[in-house]
């Protein structure tokens, strides 16, 4: 079972936070803070693995991959595989990447709701129900295409255009190194 | 009103704005999120559903990514989750999965809107209050909604059925006898060749055979079909996880999963894979020799990967070998070393768990001289990792490994020394404990505490307080094993102690107070004996003790050597450096010092009265005095001596309680009283301050300068005690000399070349894993005072008890009664026998199930019909109490045999075929 997903950037800024048990947002925010606290005095090149006991409680792991100015981290107790959620992180990257092309951190500040739906397509309730991010991406695109009022569709067009004119102050996310 | 509204959606911000706002920061963070807020909360209450969920979308945000609270908006939310449109119904359900939970006052109302999105024919508005549902269904949710979700889980669409059998554990969870309802259909799902289904289902399995594996045995044909024919590796890993579940549970069933595993192993191309088989093996199935060395074969190729994850996951299944065979870990052995310097804090703790559990009373000396040499090297993080598995393996079963408790005693003294220390707690424990158990080792503790108390250095590190805490309690405690009291008194007595919290310095005046009464004692009534107790004599004595005769008959009759001489002017000087250390601590603010020293104080005026008149002229006055002096130095130094000993906490209940003591009647109001009062964590000795111990003594110290012959009688009533209750008591009057021609702890040559190369390291374990006799063990291992039951490591009693009985309860019902169908003569071979089975299964499934919906049906459409309140209440208990009455069965059930648990069923339903006597089935032998 999956507890909780969780993007920060290297700064501590939470960009997406989903726990999967009900958590008052203090102590989400307490745990963010204690993932965040190791994370960043944690070296380059060395294994993806925190001891999350002492934050989480008993029975949880964590993982976390480092993408540019961004940590994804997923916790997990001991019914999941590590390498297995090292690929899931993989396969969400991956479909973000496909989502934004070359996603970089502000594609994830500006779509909020966006990014909250590719993660629910792949965890369900703590459960992992696809791993295939075309297949994500396609139940992502059916999914916008009963949502968007041509209302919407125009603010969402103009939104586009600021953030691609605002994105070059940042790194770019590149997966296929 | 329309004129508002209409305003406020033209003119409303929308997250992209707010986001913007936020980014741009021109007011501040918290006031520019307040600002939001409080237009939020305006826009929230909107008619128009637009602005509304607009609103609640931002809302969902900054309580998401800035963490505030959103609870004021729960019925909002409900509002918008009733809009038609597809994008407010996903903004609502996002909302409420954020902020929802079980005391959530309006999550009764939701549970319409639920069953109508997940009867709706839109896959995605059903897959979202799926969603909905499984984060935050609670009993009453979990048992209405229960047909909907029955009937998803056979839909059609795979999109939505995947996630129906997702939600079905938070459902069988809160409510377990909607088991009942669906878990025929759940296992028909096992059968399903679509991968995504069959992954779905398999991770539901898997969670719920982590919590009760026992129930799900007779699925086990199933998961083997899964396990032999899965091409999915997420599949096979779950398949696993069940597996190493189900395995120890029954030893047929291992036999037979055992071979495919290997299989996997040898093949298998992913990591994870691999690394599940792996763990599989090692933790189920380690009696399978050649499993295990497929395993630990992989397990060395892990090792020396150049991924960091894969290292730190081959050694943590080493880990998980070393429990079992340890021959593992010394195969690998040089991995495991090298990686104590490896970058990684992770690979560096795993190992050094390896390191530990090659520990044995063989090589405890050199792994431990070399670990502490790591420890000086590396961070203070890992440094403490290392010295606390270090303190905590050598006190294992109360100092199992130890035979040298010398070498050990200087070792926990070298520990503290270590700059980055922070395990004084810990350190401090084992020294008294130490203290308290082993006679022998006595005179080297208070070395080494005297070598702690000596140096002015550490008091200023915090870190050491506590050790020093129990180095001055060591050598007050023991200090008639001392060199040179009088230098302890001056260690104890330094200026720096200022610098120690108050609870401590309490324990260094206690132990002064003590160490002060023995140097009295050695000089003045010792020395006096010499001559004979007789009152008469003790006057000469002390003249001959104040010339330097008296020093000879001091160490004569002290069984340790005093190197320093105790005369008469040593002893005035002592006094006037205890007046002087401890006249400001008079005004200490805390109450427990200054009690201290004031005592203290008060002894010393006594005493000085009286040996400085002694030296006077009047003979007949100062003879009397001075037998007073001597009298109470005697009794203070007998009340001192009575030696402490560990208790057991068990000892209060030992005591018989003696004829016409009605405790209950009298004491019965004690247990509300002391209700609130946390007990010591059992199974240890209740330590606590040491100075708690002293407590009494000091108290009869009072007594005795006003009293003495009270206390005379209070040290005979202890006598008597101790007759008594011998039992109780640490046998006592054994010689306390120990021969100096101990042999050295280390081997000189062992520590010359100790480089703390890991080289080395391997090479003494290599050397220390062959059992061969030390020199140093030659002599036999001291006696260790252990207190039966207590001393003993707590056993883990406590069965694993499986959280939801019921859940499990409902689930053996419906698989063991389903197997009791099953023709034994079909049982011959494995495919077509669990076909067979299946089929049969299926058919009761369906009728079951059936009557149960309708059943179901029923009760939930009685009560969308009447809505008065009385009447769900009453349903609602009525359910209630099936519920309990259910789950009490179910207890029982699951406790009894099984055999009983099926003849309650064959009692229930005699319709059925008499049961098997088997319950597990034979299908894979």
């Amino acid at each position: 079972m999956i507890k909780a997903v969780m993007v920060m950037n290297t700064q501590g800024k939470s960009r997406l936070a989903k726990f999967y048990e009900y958590l008052s947002v203090e102590k989400q925010q307490e745990l963010i803070r204690g993932v965040f606290s190791v994370l960043c005095s944690r070296a380059e090149n060395v294994s993806n693995f925190i001891d999350a006991e002492s934050i989480f409680g008993l029975d949880s792991r964590l993982v976390y991959k480092h993408f540019a100015t961004l940590y994804f981290v997923f916790v997990f107790d001991s019914s999941e595989n590590e390498l297995a959620m090292l690929d899931l992180i993989q396969v969400f990257v991956e479909t973000l990447d496909k989502c934004f092309q070359n996603v970089c951190e502000l594609d994830i500040v500006f779509n909020y709701s966006k990014i909250h739906t590719i993660l629910d397509e792949m965890v369900f309730g703590g459960q992992v129900v696809e791993t295939s991010s075309s297949e994500i991406m396609k139940a992502v695109e059916e999914i916008s295409k009963c949502f968007l009022s041509p209302f919407l569709l125009s603010c969402v067009k103009m939104h586009v255009d600021d953030v691609r004119f605002s994105t070059f102050a940042l790194f770019l996310i590149r997966i296929n190194r | 009103m329309s004129g508002p509204s209409l305003m406020d959606s033209l003119f409303q911000r929308t997250l992209e704005d707010l986001i913007k706002g936020l980014r741009q920061q021109l007011i501040g963070e918290q006031a520019f999120i307040s600002k939001a807020l409080e237009e939020i909360r305006k826009e929230i209450k909107s008619t128009d559903l637009s602005t509304k969920s607009t609103a609640l979308l931002k809302l969902c945000y900054l309580s998401n990514l800035h963490f505030h609270d959103m609870s004021f908006a729960a019925f909002h939310a409900l509002e918008v989750l009733s809009s038609p449109r597809f994008s407010h119904k996903k903004i609502a359900y996002h909302a409420i999965s954020l902020s929802f939970h079980d005391s959530t006052p309006v999550l009764l109302l939701i549970t319409n809107h639920l069953r109508k999105d997940l009867t709706s024919t839109n896959e995605f508005e059903v897959s979202l209050s799926l969603q909905c549902l499984s984060r935050i269904a609670n009993v009453d949710l979990a048992r209405d909604l229960t047909p909907e979700v029955f009937t998803l889980l056979s839909s059609n669409k795979l999109y939505v059925r995947k996630r129906a059998v997702a939600v079905v554990l938070r459902v069988f969870e809160k409510y377990p006898d909607s088991v009942r309802v669906c878990f025929k259909r759940l296992v028909e799902n096992l059968e399903n060749y679509d991968p995504q289904i069959l992954s779905a289902v398999v991770g539901v399995f898997s969670e719920l055979a982590c919590k009760d594996p026992r129930s799900y045995l007779p699925l086990a044909p199933e998961f083997y079909k899964i396990l032999v024919d899965s091409k999915s590796n997420w599949i096979s890993i779950k398949v696993l996880k069940i597996f190493a579940k189900l395995a120890p549970l029954e030893p047929r069933l291992a036999n037979r999963v055992v071979e495919p595993i290997c299989d996997i192993m040898r093949k298998t191309g992913a990591k994870s894979l691999l690394f599940e088989c792996v763990r599989t093996v090692v933790t189920s199935f380690s009696e399978y020799e050649s499993a295990v060395r497929l395993a630990v074969g992989k397990i060395r190729e892990f090792l020396v990967d150049e991924d960091p994850n894969l290292k730190y996951l081959g050694l943590h299944a080493l880990s998980i070998v070393a429990s079992k065979h340890l021959w593992v870990v010394s195969e690998n052995k040089e991995v495991v070393i090298k990686s104590l310097s490896d970058l990684d804090p992770n690979i560096k703790i795993e190992s050094l768990r390896l390191v530990m559990a090659m520990v044995s009373e063989h090589n405890v000396a050199e792994i431990s001289k070399v670990l502490v040499n790591y420890a000086l090297k590396s961070d203070p993080l890992f440094c403490n990792e290392i010295l606390g598995s270090i303190l905590s393996t050598c006190s294992r079963n109360v100092y199992e490994i130890i035979v040298d408790f010398d070498w050990y005693v200087s070792l926990l003294g070298e520990m503290s020394r270590i700059p980055h220390c922070q395990m004084g707690e810990e350190i401090e424990n084992q020294l008294i404990d130490i203290g308290l158990r082993v006679k022998d080792v006595r005179p080297e503790l208070v070395r080494v505490a005297r070598d702690l108390l000596i140096d002015p250095a550490l008091l200023g590190n915090s870190f050491l307080h506590r050790v020093l805490s129990a180095a001055a309690w060591v050598s007050g405690e023991y200090v008639e094993f001392s060199r040179n009291p009088l230098e302890l008194m001056e260690a104890l007595l330094q200026p720096r102690t200022s610098l120690l919290p108050p609870s401590i310095m309490a324990i260094y005046i206690q132990s002064a107070f003590k160490v002060l009464v023995f140097c009295l004692h050695t000089c003045f009534v010792r020395g006096g004996s010499t001559a004979g107790v007789s009152a008469s004599a003790s006057y000469e004595s002390f003249d001959d003790l104040s010339v330097e005769n008296g020093v000879d008959s001091t160490v004569a009759h002290g069984q340790t050597c005093t190197s320093a001489p105790i005369t008469n002017e040593s002893i005035v000087n002592l006094l006037k450096l205890v007046e002087l250390a401890l006249s400001p601590l008079l005004g200490s603010h805390d109450v427990e010092v200054q009690e201290r020293a004031r005592n203290l104080l008060g002894f010393v005026d006594l005493i000085k009265l009286e040996a400085l008149s002694s030296s006077g002229q009047e003979e007949n006055d100062s003879e009397r005095k001075g037998v007073e002096a001597t009298k109470i130095i005697r009794l203070v130094h007998d009340a001192f001596s009575k030696e402490l000993g560990p208790v057991s906490l068990s000892a209060q209940g030992k005591v018989p309680v003696p004829d016409g003591l009605t405790l209950n009647e009298n004491l019965g109001d004690l247990e509300t009283i002391c209700g609130d009062i946390e007990l010591p964590s059992s199974n240890t000795f209740s330590f606590g301050y040491p100075c708690e111990e002293k407590d009494v003594s000091s108290i009869s110290n009072l007594q005795i300068k006003e009293d003495s012959g009270q206390s005379n009688e209070s040290t005979s009533l202890l006598a008597e005690h101790r007759k008594r209750h011998g039992l109780y008591y640490l046998p006592s009057g054994k010689s306390e000399v120990i021969s100096n021609d101990y042999p050295p702890a280390n081997d000189p040559a062992l520590q010359g070349d100790n480089n703390d190369n890991a080289g080395d390291l391997v090479k003494l374990t290599a050397e220390s894993l062959v059992p061969k006799r030390k020199p140093n063990h030659s002599k036999p291992r001291p006696v260790v005072v252990k207190l039966d039951e207590t001393d003993e490591k707590p056993v883990a009693v406590k069965q694993p008890e499986s959280r939801d009985d019921s859940v499990s309860g409902a689930v053996r019902d419906i698989l063991f009664s389903s197997e009791d169908i099953l023709p034994t003569s079909s049982r011959s071979n494995l495919p077509n026998s669990s076909r067979k089975g299946k089929e049969k299964q299926h058919m009761i499934t369906q009728v079951e199930s059936k009557e149960n919906v309708v059943d179901d049906g029923n009760s939930s459409s009685r009560r969308r019909k009447d809505h008065s309140h009385g009447k769900e209440r009453r349903h609602r208990k009525k359910n209630a109490e099936e519920r309990n009455e259910t789950h009490r069965k179910e207890k029982e059930s699951s406790s009894n045999h099984p055999r009983r648990h099926k003849s309650r069923q064959r009692a229930e339903e005699p319709l059925k075929v008499p049961p098997q006597t088997s319950v597990i089935p034979d299908f894979l032998l």
